[in-house]
Order: structure tokens, then sequence, then C-alpha cells
């Protein structure tokens, strides 16, 4: 398992042998098909989720200058709106993956269309902390899984990196194509338990050992770098731009989300974060329902994957179907995620809905991805359908955590989106077969 | 050993009779018994030979080989008795058969682990029996996964509990999974809580032919035989593409797809061969049998009691376990599953099973099968594929989630596999998923057609679709109670019934394996 340094996003795919006049017009089509945001849009008459626990039946959404204008029953659309019917449809905020690699792995096993899986360590470095990798250096807009990520209803991701103890920074990106993130760097990512003490090489409890040491190196680093730079400090484990890169984690100006799972590395994790200040946000934590009266005093996060119901570790296995529900119950803020994957992200509305099966409420299943990871990032504006919202928005053909159910329509800032992907063409290409010779 | 002793015989009989005796016996092996008398002595013995009484015996290789006995095959009919099995009835469920009969507040009674009665209100419930009341409620057959790896790859995950890729060379055709299988596995009892009530357990992808699989009723055990499903016929896992030439790319190969296909037909090759010997062999042997037998009757019959000298057996070729299970693939004893990703390469596999003779009974993952919908339709391949997993490397980059629906509307046979401990317990839902995605691509399908991937159509991959798969009278009782609509995410199996047996009881939860036992909530700590 060696690790790879991160690479710049400097690809260009284009299929091979494609001539200049085909580029222009494939240039040509791309630009006609890129969303107009200039006309107003009115949804009519559909159901709206206008944030989880407050539903319209009815109601028309208008959609104007990239933000939700107005919406309720009666209201008008505006003269030259374009109008989408939304009898018998469910209109709610677009989704938010909270933890994905929608953008940064196109194909998860081939290296160079894999911007998201660091090794455990550093190749360069030979150090398990990557805290100066952005996940904004190799996310790409037009990666082959932001528009089948798209086509599921998921408007914005959480492009976060992994591998290492420390693997980076997060960005938050929508994936309407933009070339710039909403915002970046969002947060910090890192994992604790058996795969950070692989990467810090040695126990759980290295890893453990391993962070503070991390985080009392960037403290120092902080309070005085003309130290640093005079070589007048004792070594420390990071390099100057890891422990530049932590300086926001430890001003508690972004989160630090740590995929652990056991009961002892949860409250080890905890401690840190109480002693360092930190925003802390757990990810997985299968055994996070354990602790849950303990999280949601300290009011931390959890962010999971409903499905993972599984002993498949033996330092974390008491997994239990139902953890979602007893942590929100417990008054945990409860995300649901992929945790990092790419190809599957358009699952992400599936795992809300078997969350709800688990006993969530459909309320808190919806909260789960759009609401709770919105204000898990400080992403003020999105994850509901609220006047004066940022237009991210979905026209449901019924019950979006629903498996029968499509995105009909996707908006995001307040433009329509295209529905055409490497499927979709695809599909398009075999949809009647060529008569065999 | 054999060749001293024969020198140092005495030999009574000469070239001459030893040659009229052959071919007497090669007479009797052909034609049966009536073979002339023994010839007489050509010259008076000399007075003073010397008495050697040793005469070279029939010395039997049989005798040197392994002397276990195989247990017989248990006909598929045995899956049908299970003496050990409750009398259940559920009575006021929407019963979805997976042969298009679709019975509403329907009835079923299942009776010693069989379907014994299925309509509607009707239906009387034998005396005893346990009610399930079922109103608003849905019942299927049990769900089948043609691909899992569950009990080979156990959890909690570890190196110890990596048995199901014998990666150490290309082909380990001998290698069976039911060898790797613990049946303690704790994920085993969420997949019947996912109403899975059997499975084809399989060897990984490391290897091109990675052994056989090992088709198990879904419920934990002690010992394999236990939950080997009943008369299952043998089956045998290969693989082509991407994994077994990153796995041996580099440790003598396979290194590209050229060298995939060329070990393919090397080893069937080698197989035919091997069953070339082995049938030559068993023909001699026979000869053998034939001229020994002859030779102890006339022995019996000999009035001085002298004996005709034996012959070693004719030397068996040494027994080769892969090209053992090669040859039975040639003789079509075996259904062969193969993983394959792409449509070329599912082309390739059809064209080298044609030359070497044998036939695939479907193929897994198959992500690109619609493309080639039409062939596989027209061989009569099954496709096991997944509702929307694709992209997690190269050739699996043009998956479309309307593969099953494609294949189905083609006329050919598609199944939703899971080939994950997760995925395992909701193919329900993934179902669910490739139906809605078939029909907003126009496939007409209704949902019998989509229950048919989970249910019917494996039970066919598997070979056990005479006796599961489908809800008939006669069938075994693998049923699901779910608590609504079974394409539905809030729906859950309530009581999934394996073989007649409670497998699952929602209203008494999850059933810990040994591994967890007073260990977690679910093993019951205090």
């Amino acid at each position: 398992m060696s690790g790879r340094a991160p690479r710049p996003a400097l690809r260009t795919p284009r299929p091979a042998g494609v001539g200049t006049a085909a580029l222009a017009l494939a240039v040509a089509a791309a630009v006609a098909a890129a969303p107009a945001v200039a006309e107003p849009i009115a949804i009519v008459g559909a159901t709206v989720h206008v944030k989880p626990g407050q539903v319209v039946a009815g109601a028309t959404v208008i959609v104007d200058g990239g933000k939700v204008t107005a919406v309720g029953v009666g209201v008008r659309p505006p003269a030259g709106a374009r109008v989408i019917d939304g009898a018998g449809k469910v209109v709610t905020a677009g989704l938010i993956e909270p933890l994905s690699g929608v953008g940064l792995i196109g194909i998860d096993q081939e290296g160079p269309a894999n911007d998201g899986r660091l090794g455990p360590r550093d190749e360069v470095h030979d150090d398990p902390v990557h805290a100066a990798y952005e996940a904004r250096d190799g996310f790409d807009p037009r990666g082959v899984s932001v528009a089948v990520a798209r086509a599921g209803g998921l408007t914005l991701v959480v492009a976060a990196p992994s591998g290492g103890l420390l693997a980076g920074q997060s960005a938050a990106w929508t994936l309407d194509g933009a070339i710039e993130p909403v915002r970046a760097p969002l947060a910090m990512h890192g994992q604790l338990g058996a795969g950070g003490g692989a990467a810090a090489g040695g126990s759980r409890g290295r890893a453990i050992a391993l962070l503070r040491e991390v985080l009392d190196d960037a403290r120092a680093y902080g309070r005085d770098r003309a130290a640093f730079e005079r070589n007048a400090r004792r070594r420390m484990i990071a390099d100057r731009l890891d422990l530049e890169a932590l300086q926001p984690v430890l001003r508690g100006a972004v989160p630090l989300v740590v995929a652990v799972h056991a009961e002892a590395d949860i409250r080890a994790a905890l401690r840190v974060a109480r002693d360092f200040r930190l925003r802390l946000v757990i990810a997985g934590g299968a055994e996070a329902w354990r602790v849950a009266p303990e999280l949601a005093r300290a009011r931390v996060p959890v962010v999971l994957d409903p499905t993972d119901n599984l002993p498949r570790m033996l330092e974390a296995g008491d997994v239990r179907a139902d953890a979602a529900a007893i942590l929100a119950r417990a008054g945990v803020a409860v995300a649901v995620s992929t945790l990092g994957k790419s190809a599957e992200a358009r699952t992400l509305r599936q795992l809300a809905g078997v969350a709800v099966a688990g006993g969530l409420t459909w309320d808190q299943g919806l909260a789960a991805v759009t609401t709770v990871p919105a204000t898990i990032y400080g992403l003020a504006g999105r994850g509901t359908v609220e006047r004066g919202a940022i237009a991210d928005l979905v026209v449901w053909s019924g019950d979006p955590l629903e498996l029968t159910s499509a995105a009909e329509v996707v908006l995001i800032g307040g433009a329509i989106q295209p529905t055409v992907d490497h499927q979709t063409r695809l599909l398009e290409r075999y949809r009647t077969l060529p008569p065999r010779p | 050993m054999r060749k001293a002793l024969r020198t140092i015989v005495y030999n009574r009989t000469s070239m001459s009779t030893r040659r009229a005796l052959t071919a007497c016996a090669a007479v009797l092996v052909a034609a049966g018994p009536g073979c002339g008398e023994r010839p007489a002595p050509a010259t008076p013995r000399p007075p003073d030979e010397p008495k050697l009484d040793v005469v070279a015996p029939w010395i039997d290789t049989a005798g040197f080989q392994p002397r276990g006995v195989v247990p017989a095959a248990l006909p598929l009919s045995a899956a049908l008795e299970n003496i050990a099995a409750p009398t259940v009835a559920i009575r006021g469920a929407t019963i979805l058969t997976a042969t298009g009969r679709r019975i509403e507040r329907g009835t079923i009674v299942l009776e010693r682990g069989a379907i014994t009665a299925l309509g509607g209100a009707e239906v009387e419930v034998p005396f005893g029996a346990r009610v399930v009341d079922g109103a608003g409620k849905f019942v299927t057959p049990g769900l089948i996964d043609t691909h899992s790896h569950l009990g080979v790859y156990a959890a909690p995950s570890s190196r110890a509990h990596n048995d199901g890729n014998e990666a150490t060379k290309p082909v380990t055709a001998r290698a069976r999974a039911a060898y790797g299988y613990w049946p303690q596995d704790p994920q085993i009892a969420r997949a019947v809580a996912g109403g899975v009530t059997a499975a084809l357990i399989l060897p990984g992808s490391a290897n091109l032919i990675g052994g056989h699989g090992f088709t198990v009723a879904m419920r934990p055990g002690r010992t394999v035989d236990e939950v080997a499903f009943p008369g299952a016929p043998p089956t045998l896992k290969m693989a082509c593409g991407e994994n077994p030439k990153r796995v041996h790319g580099d440790k003598g190969g396979p290194s590209t797809r050229m060298g995939v296909y060329a070990a393919f037909r090397a080893a069937f090759h080698e197989a035919a061969a091997y069953a070339g010997k082995r049938a030559a062999h068993a023909s001699a042997r026979a000869q053998w049998e034939a001229r020994r037998a002859r030779a102890a009757e006339l022995d019996a019959r000999a009035p001085d009691g002298k004996k005709i000298a034996g012959e070693p057996a004719p030397e068996p070729p040494a027994i080769d376990l892969d090209l053992e299970t090669l040859a039975a693939v040639l003789r079509g004893e075996v259904l062969v599953q193969v993983h394959c990703y792409r449509g070329d390469e599912m082309a390739h596999m059809i064209a080298i099973a044609k030359e070497l003779g044998f036939t695939i009974r479907s193929f897994h993952h198959a992500l690109e099968a619609y493309k080639i919908r039409d062939r596989l339709a027209a061989e009569g391949i099954a496709v096991n594929t997944w509702a929307d997993w694709w992209g997690f490397k190269l050739e699996a980059y043009d998956g479309i989630p309307e593969n099953a629906a494609l294949v189905t509307e083609q006329g050919g046979r598609a199944t939703i596999h899971s080939d994950s401990p997760i995925g395992i317990q909701r193919l329900n839902q993934e179902a669910a998923k490739a139906l809605a995605a078939g029909r907003r691509a126009g496939v007409a399908l209704d949902d019998d057609a989509a229950l048919r991937w989970i249910t019917a159509h494996p039970a066919w991959v598997l070979g056990i679709d005479t006796v599961t798969g489908t809800l008939e009278v006669g069938k075994r009782a693998d049923v699901v109670l779910w608590s609504g609509p079974p394409f539905s995410v809030y729906t859950r199996a309530e009581l999934v019934l394996v073989g007649g047996e409670i497998g699952f009881d929602r209203a008494t939860g999850l059933r810990p394996s040994d591994h967890e036992l007073g260990v977690g909530a679910v093993g019951g700590a205090p």
C-alpha cells in the first residue's frame, strides 16, 4: 500500500481521434447545454418540503436570480417564467452528500482517475499526515461521476479525501460543472481506529497519540512561525504546509471530521476535541450509538451509512441497524452518507430511506441528506426550499426516499441541469441493438 | 516392487499360453464368457525341477487408491422434506408467487418443509398450525443470491477470515468454497433477516478458475453439511478480465487478456487429454479385470492346482484434482459460473466454451450484458448483475441501471445478485431500483418479472429451480413475509422460513452467531 502524492487535476479527457470540427461542435453543444440562469422558473402545484417537517401541498415555488423567491399555495408565477408542472410531484432541497468521492474519484481502482484515496503514508514525506492536501486541487467538475450523482438528486457534495491519519481538506462543490467550489477548504478530514493506527505505524492508541502530537505541533507553530523559520523549534512531525493547514482547525473555524468506529476511540476523539477546543464530527461511527448522550452534550454530529450493520471491525463489533435512530433520539445531529463513495453517490436517498426504515422519522431522514449536512459544514442558504434559499432543488416523481421515484428536474443555483451523462448516452446507443452480421 | 516379483516367478506358463489367455480375455471382454479350455503343456515337466510355489499375483492398483466412501449425492427432492419444520399458515397477505400469479388476501400453508396449500381465504388451515396474520403484508418466495462470499470472507474482516481466494496459481479448480465457509459467520443471520433463503457461495475472482461454489440454505450451522442446500448440483467459478491479470500478472501470469484466454483454452485442452487418459485406463482396466476373472476361473478348475501367473493392473494416470473438476465440466456435470464484465469478453468465453465443448450457465456482474443481450438470450446464458454498481474499475465503466431490464426485454434470464454482505440484505431494494430504471427506459415489466430476478431466475442459475424459487404447492418452504410491498425502501422482512424452519422472526430479533454471544447488543450483552 504505497501512497500517492496529491496531483493537480490537469486532465483534459478527450476522445481519441476527434477532429477539430467535431471538437468545435462538441464545444458548441456544451455551451448550448450550459444552464442559463436568466429566466425565472415556477414549479406549480407540487408537494413542497420547504424544510424537514414543513410540507406544503399544492404549492408553487418561484426561482429567480438563483434563489427561491417565493414558495406557497396560490403564489402566481411571474411574467415570462418557465413553468414546470408540479402536479403529483414532490419538491425538496437538492441532496447534500456530506462525505463524498464524487469529482475526486472517476474510477476507484485507477490511480490517475482517483484523487480521493491517499495512501496511508505520503510517498514524498513518508508520514501519515497529509493535512495540506486540498480536495480542491483534485476535484474534476466534469468528472464522470458528477453528472451521474446529479441524476440521483444530489446537488452538492463535500468532496473529501481519505487515507492516512490526516487525509487533508475537503471542498464543498455544486454538481453543475462549476469551476470554483462553494467553499474550500471546508473541513479537515482524518481517521482514528485501526486505519489511523496502521497509518501511524502502530496501534489505535498510537493514532490518538500522533494526532495529539500533530495538533500540539500545529499549535506551537501557529504561536511562533518565526521560530519555526529560524529552525529554532524542536523537530516537528509534520511539514510546514500541514501545520499551516491545521490552523483553521485549531481556531475552530473548520470542523475536524474523523472516521472513527470503536467506542474507546470515539471517547478518545471527544477528549482530544475538548483539549484542543476543536469542532469535531464523527464519520462512520459504528459504535457511536453507545456514546450518544456524550455526543449530544458535546454537540458532535455523526455522519453515517445506515446500511453498515455488520460486525466487520474487530475493534468495533457492537454494530446495530438502528444506530441512527438511537443517536437521533439522544439529540445527536445525524447525517447520512455513502462515506466517500463516488460511483454509488446516487444511492444516497436510498440510504436515507433505509435509515427511516431503521427508525428515523421521515423528516429526520430528509434532514440527514439536506439540512444536517448544511449545518455541519456551515453552508448557509442551502438544504431548504425556504424563501431566500439558494435554489438547489429537485422535482421528484414521488417520495424522494423511495426506490421507484426519480429526480425529474434538478436545479442548481436556479438553473435547470442537463440530464445527459455517460450512462444515458450508453442507453441511447444500445436501446436498440444493431442487426447481427 | 512389482517388477521384482515378476522376475522370481517360476514361470510355468509359456509365452504362447499367455498370449492365448490374453486373447481369450479380450474375447471375454467383448463377447462375454465362452473362451476355450487351457492349452495342454507343450512338454512334460522334468522331474528334477525345483518345487517353487511362487506365482505372480494379480496386483490391483485400486488397492492403493483412497478408501474413503463418497457419500451418495442427495437427490434434489431431499430439499423438500424436513420433519423438524413446524406447520405454518400465513393468511390474508398479498402473495406474489414469481410464476406470474398474484393472490390477494391469500393463504399459504407450509408443512414438513414444503408448501402444501396455496390459494385464497378458502384454503383450510391444518390443525395445530402456527397461524400468522398477513393482512396488509406481502408474501414472496425466499430470495436467492447467485453471488455471495459470505462465510468465505466472514466478519469480522481479518486475514484470518480471508478464505475465498486461493490466489496461489491461476487454476485452482480443485478448491472448494465449502471448505472456506464458516457457518457461524455473523453475516449469515443478517442475510436471512433480509429475506434470503439460499445463495451460491463462490470463490473470489483472483483466479481464472477459482474452484467449486457452495450452494447453501441460508442459515447458520455447526458444520457445512448442515447448511448445504440438499441435492444442489455442483458449480464452478471462473473469472476473466482485470482481476486474474492483476493478481497473477506479477507471479507467472497471465498478465494480459491474451494470456487469460490462452490459459482457459490450455486448461480445458489439458482436461480433455486427461479425460482421454482416464478413459483409456478404464478400458485397459476392464480388460485386465476380465483376464483376472477368467484366470481365477481356470485356476479353480486346474487339476494340478497350478495357478496362472498374474499381471499387475494397468497403471492408472496420476489423479489431478483440478483436471478431474474440469473433466466433469466437459461432461456437462457442473454449472459453470463466469465472472465477466465486458461484452466482448463474454463473447470470448462463449466461443471458448463452444470450442472446448462445455456450456456456461451464467455470467456474473456482466455490466455490459445489455450490449450483447441478443447473443446471451440466444445462448440461454443467464446474467447476474447489480442494479446500479458501476465505475469502480475500467471494465465496469459502462454499467447502466437498465441492464437487467434490457436483458429481460430480450428474452434473456437476468438476476440481481449482491457480491456484498450489505447488498445481500436488501436484494428486494436492488431489484426495485433496476425495475424502476427499466420502466423509465420504456421496458414493459411487471412486478413479478422483477421478483423473478431475485427468486426464480437465481434458482435456475443454481440448478435448484425445480424445488425452490417460486411459490407453488409441492415446492420447498422458502418463504418471506414482508411488512409491506417488497419493492419499497420502508419494507422489511418480518418472517423468513428457510426450508420450513423459522430462519428469522422480527418479533424475536436477530439470532446472534456463536461469535457474538455475550458480546455487544446483538449478542445479548447486559
